[in-house]
């Protein structure tokens, strides 16, 4: 038996004072034991926000990765699209050529950001290639897997009726395969980010990179960390979006 | 007489010549790009090159050091990762209230690539291998306490009303329905956060930092010596493929002998 004394709070509310108090926490421990040179309490960090975009030169490069962002993450989702279908589409093809996949996926792929800068450069480039990269490899997984998941009554089906090729893959396929590739969209989009970002922080000459440098090294932490906050938002808000347009496409499966 | 099992059997040897073929033309594609002198040898060094300078490369004692950094800074960012992650899952994963208060919470931060705040760890904590630390173990902690999050919560409630109706005590609760219903799914999390702390590990080496093997590579890189960085790289895949390979087998057998 339990005796309730008061109500207790409910899992929103506990969600949202855990957040506040460590927002509090890192406030006061910040102020009070934080070297001012290297950490900044979060009032400081909003209170520099304007400052930091008030540099065309910073809101330019925050633009310049989102575009990255933007490219790398079509390119993946094409490519990978194309080639998870062209492997997935035999039980030959996935057979002989998933695992390949799954064992780059598996890899870390930070190992050869050297030898993508050393080819593509330190511009733009080599971002875009470095996300592209990270992105395909969920893309074609899902895609295969989502293909494999297609029940094989409706396929046998639909060909004794004398379906074709393109017919089943537009009828049957695609449609059960919804949910699937919106888990890999998730994943490709989380992943293309993580990608830009390394190769953006890896070149320290321009870019984002170059900015976390100059506030690190001038000891502005307040802009640093203000930098990666806007970054980080903006990630969190991009995967937000895709969970939206995921929750309206599946909405069907509900009924 | 063409069989089910024949014919399942053909398809397996076909798959196996057709596997053998990519590594094979694959191999071919390189060694013919880099003999005929098609492609900038800075960007694809030959594969004796690359032998030759794994072979010289081992016999140093950077090499050791470097490898002595990494495996120790892997090591501890996991200890760190793995201990937080299961406690943490297990007590947010056995209240369903605080499950629903913090998974979502999590699994948002974890979508975010926390590679982010790799500059912040590097200013509080510099450029040893103390950041290294830090950034791996937050990093590999998400996907632990996720997975030991689904694991606990994921329990039939059914299981536990009939245990708790019949008289079992939290320590048998504990030993015979949380822990075996749990592990299978907490133990592929902790193999998860193994290769993501350790590519983390990696990546921080790689970005900034004075000793380790990322920042080997990333230092041969800067010297253009394309056959050294290439002899790191097939270090490090392929050390990661046989640590999968010998980890998913470890995870088969302690999931099946619970």
């Amino acid at each position: 038996m339990q005796s309730v004394a008061r109500r207790p709070l409910s899992a929103t509310a506990i969600r949202w004072w855990t957040i506040a108090g460590l927002i509090a926490l890192w406030e006061v421990a910040a102020r009070l034991f934080g070297d001012p040179s290297f950490v900044a309490p979060p009032s400081r960090v909003l209170l520099g926000l304007p400052g930091l975009f008030a540099d065309p030169k910073v809101a330019a490069a925050i633009g310049m990765a989102g575009l990255e962002m933007v490219i790398a993450f079509m390119l993946a989702v094409i490519v990978g699209a194309i080639v998870g279908v062209a492997i997935g589409i035999t039980m030959l093809g996935r057979r002989s050529f998933f695992p390949f996949v799954l064992l780059m996926w598996g890899l870390p792929q930070v190992v050869v950001l050297p030898l993508v800068i050393l080819i593509f450069g330190l511009g733009p480039v080599s971002r875009v290639a470095f996300g592209f990269t990270h992105g395909v490899l969920p893309v074609i997984v899902t895609t295969v897997t989502g293909m494999r998941s297609v029940s094989p009554l409706l396929l046998s089906s639909a060909r004794s009726m004398g379906a074709s090729q393109a017919q089943i893959l537009r009828h049957i396929i695609f449609p059960t395969m919804v949910a699937t590739v919106f888990t890999g969209l998730r994943l490709a989009m989380s992943l293309t980010l993580l990608g830009v970002v390394l190769a953006e922080l890896f070149v320290s000459s321009n870019g984002i990179g170059n900015y976390t440098q100059i506030f690190a090294e001038t000891f502005h932490p307040d802009k640093l960390y203000g930098l990666i906050l806007v970054l980080a938002v903006t990630a969190v808000i991009l995967n937000e979006l895709v969970g939206l347009v995921e929750k309206r496409f599946s909405r069907w499966k509900e009924g | 007489m063409l069989t089910p099992a024949n014919a399942e059997l053909r398809q397996t040897s076909i798959v196996r010549a057709i596997q053998l073929a990519v590594v094979v033309a694959v191999f071919a594609i390189w060694v013919g790009l880099t003999s005929s002198h098609a492609v900038n040898a800075l960007f694809l060094p030959a594969p004796l090159a690359v032998v030759g300078a794994l072979s010289r490369l081992i016999g140093t004692s950077g090499f050791w050091g470097a490898v002595g950094v990494t495996t120790f800074t892997t090591a501890i960012a996991y200890a760190i990762a793995s201990t937080a992650g299961v406690v943490c899952g297990f007590f947010i994963g056995r209240s369903p209230r605080l499950t629903t208060a913090y998974r979502p919470v999590l699994s948002g931060l974890f979508a975010i690539p926390l590679t982010l705040f790799f500059p912040l760890f590097v200013v509080m904590f510099g450029l040893g291998p103390s950041s290294k630390i830090a950034f791996g173990a937050l990093y590999g902690f998400f996907p632990i306490v996720l997975n030991t999050i689904a694991g606990f919560s994921g329990i039939d409630r059914l299981f536990l009303r009939s245990a708790q109706s019949q008289g079992a005590t939290r320590v048998q609760m504990l030993r015979y329905i949380f822990v075996p219903g749990a592990w299978p799914i907490v133990l592929t999390g902790l193999r998860i956060g193994f290769f993501i702390t350790f590519a983390s590990v990696l990546g921080g080496e790689t970005l900034s930092s004075a000793s380790g093997v990322g920042h080997a590579i990333a230092h041969e890189g800067d010297l253009l010596e394309s056959p050294a960085m290439f002899a790191w790289i097939a270090i490090v895949l392929s050390v990661t493929i046989v640590l999968n390979l010998v980890l998913s087998v470890v995870e088969k057998r302690a999931v099946r002998s619970t």
